[in-house]
Order: structure tokens, then C-alpha cells, then sequence
């Protein structure tokens, strides 16, 4: 399921960053950060999707404290 | 400037005029130095504390080499050294810096947003007594009625069930020329009503929209990453802890070789400050994401960075011939009269012999004459199948059909070997002329051609129609080659043909009308399909989608895509360019700290300034 997030991020090294991170993730088939749009599209299965936004959220504060994301 | 800059915006003020008072007091007082870095934390503390907490949190999470962490250590390093005003100084302008910069990309960002603003705002749907209120477009459903009153937006895609007039399809298609609605027609969401009161009847839910869709796609276009946006990720993955390292080496080997530790350390957080790769990283992917909003704004979707890089490089553009060169609709294109007989003559006589016709070259017969037949002059209408019909119109026996009604009319008549469907016409028993009619060229196919064969491109034509067709279509547009009587399937192996006979380095472009050519748009390296306005099979299968179908378009979106191309080597060149040399500069002791930051954020602002120069993009020219 491809499902898509708006999230508030502040540096673009910082989305690339935690992109990168999410992708590594296990479950997580593919993700992509549009930094301009301030878009997260996360394409994974529905049943792990609940789990995965936690983790990503606490992924994405650890490289940059100030990241929203809104589900 | 949002909350959150203003409240940075008066942090800098506040610690700019505290940096200043110190420095001037400690100018008249000479005071020891415990005191003096107590009086420069102030300033320091004030606009830096966010960045200390998070390089503190940085390192508790395993993210050093983050840029807070590099400008904490250079900072608190300058502050070591005893270096105090420069310490707190660095720290300042380094948030300037950011200021500037979340300012730019912001500003960019509400251009392109801007540029992509037809999202409605509200839909004003209809109840059963006539009385309408404003409501989410969400929250419509099929089938439920809309009102859309001039100066609106369209909310969604329906069907005009009352009223009539125009609208600027300009925010979808770049076309500014209004487009004439009536009842019956269908709507995209989208456009703006012009003039004139329109009742629709939705025919799909918002999210299923051309607005939803087109938002989404525009969106999504991250996913397709180009390979210069990967490039610099990876590049930006390595370089920062390269040169934390560099620096690490520069503070201690030559110290210990000349024992020289102020000078050296000096430079080695210089060099920290130059190792944030931020100016690198976002301005390749907002050239990209600029480039797809300007093109959009142009009617021309890119679903990718990947496909705009792929665009710049075509050299080979393979075309669809009916609705893609030509209109793929039947018109009379030519009227010959025999002597005698004027061709309004000829055609007035044919529309009315035919006007009982449902057939398709009637239709087209009838669009094209100057007066509207009154059903009481046309009387003893005989079809003739396969040859044509007979009647009589005002009292003379008109016939009009192909060459064998003329011969069993037993009449003498010129023949012809014009290309398309040809009608003879006999007014009173006597030959009176030929009409010619024929699917024929988009009034910009040939321009867009020359501008095409101008840059250099090779262009095919690939035709299912027949020999003839294509050959006179190849005679009027500058064309490379053509190939005609293809098959879906062997318009796929013509294609692979060309994929190889091109330069490796080269992409092939296919262009067509999205309709049973989704094989062939995939195989290509970049699948264009035109006049997707409405067409949901064309937005699935192509790479770029034309929403309206101007030829000239395919040019210009070469155009745009070059431009990108331009404005993502410039960036990438300028920001690499600029950190090596300071990074050299660096290690010579010929720049300080304040250059640095300058390298490093001077250089973003200057790279998210150039990227949006691609949100300019020159209208066609006619």
C-alpha cells in the first residue's frame, strides 16, 4: 500500500538522511522524501503500516529533533 | 516568514546587538579573561542553544557529522582558542545563514505551490430545491449536483447539465485561449469558469480528479529520483566525515611538525564549518522539483527528475501519427469545382444531399457548409450503399457518392488520386466538382518539427494508416523517415530498432495519444502522451503527460528539461567548486571562519536562487 504523509522537515541533508534511514528499514518496500513538498510516500504492506509510522517518527527525530509528520 | 523564522529573526537581532555592545565595551574596559567569555556566551547562548542541544542530542543518538554538531565543535573550538568574538560571531552568521536559506527554499516553495494552485477550495453543491452550499470537494459524491458561478473553479470533473460558457484551462494546459462549455459537455476540475452560470453533474469523486491526480503526480515525482539527485547523496554520505577527518589530520600532523597548535587548530575548524554538504544536497533536487513545477505550469507533466534528465538527452522522437500530428478527425480539406460551379456551390449541394445521413463524412460534410440545410428542400433521398446517395435539393437532382455512383449515373467526371475520401458531386445531371475530405495536420505539427529538426533531432513517424496517407502527412512536416501499415506490434519492434541504432548515450522519446499505444510509451525511454485532459489511460502509461495536444509542446518540454539539465550542472559545479577552494584556502590559512560560512551558506542561498530560475519558463512562441 503506498500511502502518503505530510511531514515538516527542515533540512535537506537532514530529509535525505532520514529517507535513507526508512528505506533500510525492514517492511518498508520503498520510501521517498519530497523535501519541497514536505511529502513523505511510504510504500508498504497495510498491516505493518501502523507499526511502521511509529518507528519511523522516532527514527526521524533522532536525526532531526524537530520532524512532524501527520498521519 | 512563517512563525518559526520571525521568532529566529528576532533571536539574530538580539544577539547581534548584544555581540556588538560587548565588543564595544570590552574596546574601553580591559577586563581578564574569565569575564570576557562569560560576557560573549550571552550572545553566543542566545542564538546558539538550540544548535548545542541539538549536536547534544546528536551525539546521545549516534548522528555525529550532522551540521550542528560540526558547528558546535568549530564554535566551541574558536572559543578554546580564545577566540571568543569570532566563536560567538560564527555562531550568528551561521544562523543568519539559515534564516536566509529556510527563507529562499520557503519562497520557492510557495512559488511552485503557486504555480500548482488548482486545488479547489470548496464546491458549491446543489440541493433538491435549488439552493446551494459551500462544502469540502471531498465530501461531493457521484452523481450529486454543482454549481459553478464565473470567476470559480471547477471542484470536480462532471458533465454540464445547465447553463453555458467559457473556461480558462490555462492553470492545467498553459493555453491561455478560453474553451467554449455548453450543456453536455464534460468538465475537468481545474479550470476556472469564466463567464456564465454552470450546473454539473460529478462524475468522479475528488480524489479520483484531474486536480487530485495531477497534485499527486507533481507530488510524487520524488519517487523517480534523477541520477545526478542520487550522485549527490551519495557524494554528500562520503564527504562530510572525509573531511571531519581531513580536518582532524590538518590540526595534528602539522602541529606536530612545527609545534605551531594555535594556527593549526584555527584552520582545522575552518574546515569543519566548509564540510556541511546542505548547499549540495538541496539544490539538486529543487532544480528538479522546480523544473516539473514550471513544466506543469506549461500543461506539460513530468512524473519524475529521472525523465526530465532522460528528456534532455533525446536525440531520437518517434511519432503517432493520427491524434498525435494530425487532428484524427475527418474535415473537408479541399474542394475542387468543375468549371461552371463555384465551391460553395458543390459542398451546399452535398451537405443537403447528405443531411439525412448519420454517417461520419456527412457530419463532416455538414460542419463545413456555410448554410444550414432546411430539412423541406431535400426530398426523394435514395442511398445508394457503398456508393453514395441521391436527392433532390430545391428542385435539382443532386448526387454525391464516390466514383462508381458517378459511372452507374453514367456521367463524365474528372477523376482524382487526392489522398483521403473523396466525394464527386453531380448538380442537375452534370459533374460539378470533388470534395476532398481528410484527417488533417495539428495547425502547429510543422513548427514544432522545425523546431525539432533545429535542435538536431532525428523524428520518425510510425503510422498504422496506409502508405499514401503517410507519405503526403511526410510530405508537408520535415520529417526523417516514416514507416506506414504498422501493426501495434510492429510499431513495439520498429522501436526497439531505433532504441538500438541510437547513440548509447541518447534517449528515444515516443509520442502518441495514449490510446493503444500504452506497449509502445513503455518500451520507449521516455513515453509522452498528449491530450490527457480527461484521459486517465494517458496519465497511466506515460512518463510526461501533455494535458493538451499541442505538438509545440514536445519541443518546449525538451526545452524545459535542457534548462534543468543547465541549472544542475551550474549547482552542482558552483557548490563543489566554491568548497574546494575554500576547503584549499582553508588548509592555507588564507580564509577564517566568517568565509566559511560563507562557503557553506552563501553558496545554498546562491544555488536555491539559480534553481528558481527554472520556475520561469518562456511561453511558446506561435
Amino acid at each position: 500500500m503506498i500511502k502518503k504523509f505530510n511531514i515538516e522537515v527542515d533540512c535537506a541533508n537532514c530529509a535525505a538522511k532520514i529517507e535513507t534511514a526508512i528505506n533500510e528499514m525492514p517492511d518498508v518496500n520503498n520510501a521517498s522524501i519530497n523535501f519541497m513538498a514536505q511529502k513523505l510516500i511510504l510504500d508498504a504492506p497495510e498491516e505493518h503500516m501502523e507499526r511502521l509510522i511509529k518507528e519511523i517518527k522516532k527514527a526521524a527525530r533522532r536525526i532531526e529533533p524537530d520532524f512532524e509528520m501527520e498521519c | 516568514m512563517t512563525k518559526k523564522q520571525k521568532k529566529m529573526l528576532r533571536r539574530i537581532i538580539v544577539s547581534l546587538v548584544l555581540l556588538v555592545a560587548v565588543t564595544l565595551l570590552l574596546e574601553f574596559v580591559a577586563l581578564p579573561w574569565p569575564f570576557q567569555l562569560g560576557l560573549y556566551l550571552i550572545p553566543y547562548l542566545v542564538i546558539g542553544w538550540d544548535i548545542l542541544k541539538k549536536a547534544a542530542l546528536g551525539i546521545k543518538n549516534g548522528q555525529v557529522f550532522d551540521e550542528n554538531f560540526l558547528m558546535t565543535v568549530a564554535t566551541i573550538g574558536a572559543l578554546c582558542m580564545q577566540e571568543y568574538a569570532e566563536g560567538a560571531a560564527v555562531m550568528l552568521f551561521y544562523q543568519i545563514g539559515e534564516l536566509f536559506q529556510s527563507y529562499a527554499v520557503g519562497k520557492s516553495r510557495k512559488s511552485i505551490s503557486a504555480l500548482m494552485d488548482i486545488r479547489p477550495d470548496y464546491a458549491n453543491l446543489l440541493d433538491e430545491s435549488g439552493k446551494f452550499e459551500a462544502v469540502d470537494p471531498e465530501l461531493v459524491q457521484v452523481g450529486q449536483k454543482i454549481l459553478v458561478q464565473p470567476g470559480e473553479k471547477i471542484p470536480l470533473d462532471g458533465l454540464v447539465l445547465d447553463g453555458s460558457g467559457t473556461l480558462n484551462t490555462s492553470a492545467l494546459t498553459g493555453e491561455s485561449l478560453p474553451r467554449p462549455v455548453a450543456k453536455g459537455d464534460t468538465v475537468i476540475s481545474g479550470c476556472i469558469n469564466n463567464e456564465g452560470v454552470l450546473t454539473i453533474q460529478v462524475t468522479k469523486p475528488f480524489a479520483q480528479s484531474t486536480v487530485a491526480k495531477i497534485l499527486d503526480l507533481v507530488e510524487n515525482s520524488s519517487v523517480k529520483k534523477a541520477k545526478a539527485e542520487h550522485f549527490i547523496t551519495k557524494f554528500a554520505r562520503y564527504y562530510t566525515p572525509v573531511v571531519c577527518y581531513a580536518a582532524l589530520a590538518l590540526a595534528f600532523i602539522p602541529s606536530f611538525i612545527t609545534g605551531d597548535w594555535a594556527v593549526w587548530i584555527s584552520r582545522a575548524l575552518t574546515f569543519l564549518v566548509i564540510s556541511c554538504p546542505c548547499a549540495l544536497v538541496i539544490s539538486i533536487p529543487l532544480t528538479f522539483f522546480s523544473g516539473i513545477g514550471g513544466a506543469s505550469r506549461c500543461g506539460i507533466l513530468v512524473k519524475g527528475g529521472n525523465y526530465l534528465e532522460a528528456l534532455a538527452q533525446t536525440q531520437t522522437l518517434v511519432f503517432d501519427k493520427t491524434g498525435t500530428l494530425t487532428q484524427g478527425v475527418f474535415q473537408v480539406s479541399h474542394i475542387e469545382p468543375a468549371p461552371g460551379f463555384t465551391a460553395e456551390d458543390v459542398l451546399n449541394a452535398a451537405a443537403a444531399a447528405e443531411s439525412y445521413s448519420h454517417h461520419p463524412i456527412a457530419k463532416s460534410l455538414a460542419k463545413a457548409a456555410s448554410q444550414s440545410v432546411s430539412p423541406a428542400s431535400v426530398q426523394e433521398v435514395q442511398e445508394h450503399a457503398g456508393k453514395g446517395v441521391c436527392a433532390l435539393v430545391d428542385g435539382k437532382q443532386v448526387a454525391a457518392g464516390n466514383a462508381s455512383l458517378m459511372d452507374s449515373l453514367g456521367l463524365t467526371f474528372q477523376q482524382t488520386d487526392a489522398v483521403g475520401t473523396v466525394v464527386y458531386v453531380a448538380i442537375g445531371g452534370v459533374f460539378a466538382g470533388w470534395i476532398l475530405i481528410s484527417d488533417t495536420l495539428k495547425p502547429t505539427a510543422k513548427t514544432a518539427l522545425e523546431q525539432l529538426k533545429r535542435q538536431g533531432i532525428r523524428t520518425v513517424m510510425l503510422t498504422g494508416d496506409s502508405q499514401k496517407v503517410a507519405q503526403s502527412v511526410a510530405q508537408e512536416l520535415p520529417l526523417d523517415e516514416y514507416h506506414a501499415e504498422l501493426l501495434p506490434a510492429d510499431k513495439v519492434s520498429w522501436v526497439e530498432k531505433l532504441l538500438a541504432q541510437k547513440k548509447p548515450s541518447s534517449t528515444l522519446a515516443f509520442v502518441g495519444d495514449g490510446i493503444n499505444d500504452a506497449p509502445v510509451l513503455s518500451r520507449a525511454d521516455v513515453g509522452i502522451a498528449m491530450g490527457a485532459m480527461g484521459s486517465d489511460a494517458a496519465i497511466e502509461a506515460a512518463d510526461v503527460v501533455l494535458m493538451d495536444d499541442d505538438p509545440a509542446k514536445i519541443a518546449l518540454s525538451l526545452r524545459i528539461a535542457r534548462k534543468c539539465r543547465r541549472l544542475v550542472f551550474q549547482n552542482i559545479t558552483f557548490a563543489l567548486g566554491v568548497k574546494f577552494i575554500f576547503l584549499l584556502l582553508g588548509a592555507l590559512g588564507l580564509t577564517n571562519m566568517w568565509g566559511a560560512v560563507f562557503a557553506d551558506v552563501g553558496v545554498t542561498v546562491l544555488a536555491v536562487l539559480n534553481a528558481s530560475r527554472m520556475l520561469r519558463i518562456k511561453p511558446l512562441m506561435r
